[in-house]
């Protein structure tokens, strides 16, 4: 399945409901499916807060079964500023609350969930792939 | 997402359901900041929460800094085992009060 939708937050949603339906095909598991949708809300938001200054542009999104059906590769791809996630420091999450920020505990909860994740810039394209057993 | 709360003795109780994520976080970042204002004991009920992303967390960080702040308490009920594996996984269980 593919789908293009613009990069606006509030897409995020139907965006959602549009993979889960795809999910519930396959198969998923609500454990994954739960993972699955926490990736997709913070690679997804990545892009619609980072990737395109002014105008918003738009986010590929397309879905497949790998593994012989045991496992779901969903690859997002924007046209923005380069950017590779993955090489971002993971958080110290053993901080008292007082230190405590928020940044970059997105990507580490999609580096934690999700059995594997890639990025790569190919033909002026950010792909952030992540596979996961459904 | 949906949000409601209610008054249970001293206790402001306010229950979320749906999804709480990059576009439904703000809503309750707003609801929660006026609420905050009218209790000292604040119960968040996840029972019917699909799921919390990062944006979500900093919502309950927020919170939990602010209670402490006035003095008062939350704790955070009826978390999912989905739910809970996110508090676990990012260090939050350890200065949350989950029941």
């Amino acid at each position: 399945m593919e789908l293009k939708v613009e990069a606006k937050v509030e897409n995020v949603d139907a965006l959602t409901t549009a993979v889960n339906e795809c999910l519930e095909r396959m198969g998923c598991s609500m454990r994954s499916m739960t993972q699955i949708d926490i990736a997709l809300d913070e690679l997804f938001s990545n892009v619609c807060n980072y990737a395109y200054e002014g105008e918003p542009g738009h986010v590929n999104v397309r879905i497949s079964e790998v593994q012989d059906g045991n496992a779901v590769r969903i690859t997002l791809e924007d046209s923005g500023i380069p950017f590779d996630p993955l090489k971002q420091k993971d958080p110290d999450v053993s901080k008292s609350i007082h230190e405590r920020a928020i940044g970059g505990l997105g990507i580490f909860m999609v580096k934690r969930t999700m059995d594997d994740v890639l990025y790569e810039y190919r033909d002026g394209l950010n792909m952030l792939t992540v596979i996961k057993s459904l | 997402m949906d949000i409601s709360s209610t008054r249970v003795d001293d206790n402001l109780v306010v229950s979320v359901s749906g999804r709480l994520n990059t576009s439904t976080a703000p809503e309750l970042d707003n609801e929660l900041e006026s609420l905050i204002a009218e209790t000292e004991h604040l119960v968040i009920d996840f029972a019917d929460l699909a799921y919390i992303s990062s944006a979500g967390l900093r919502v309950v960080l927020s919170t939990q800094k602010a209670m402490n702040r006035k003095g008062g308490t939350l704790v955070i009920r009826n978390v999912k085992p989905e739910i809970m594996e996110v508090f676990e996984m990012t260090g939050f269980v350890d200065f949350l009060t989950i029941e």
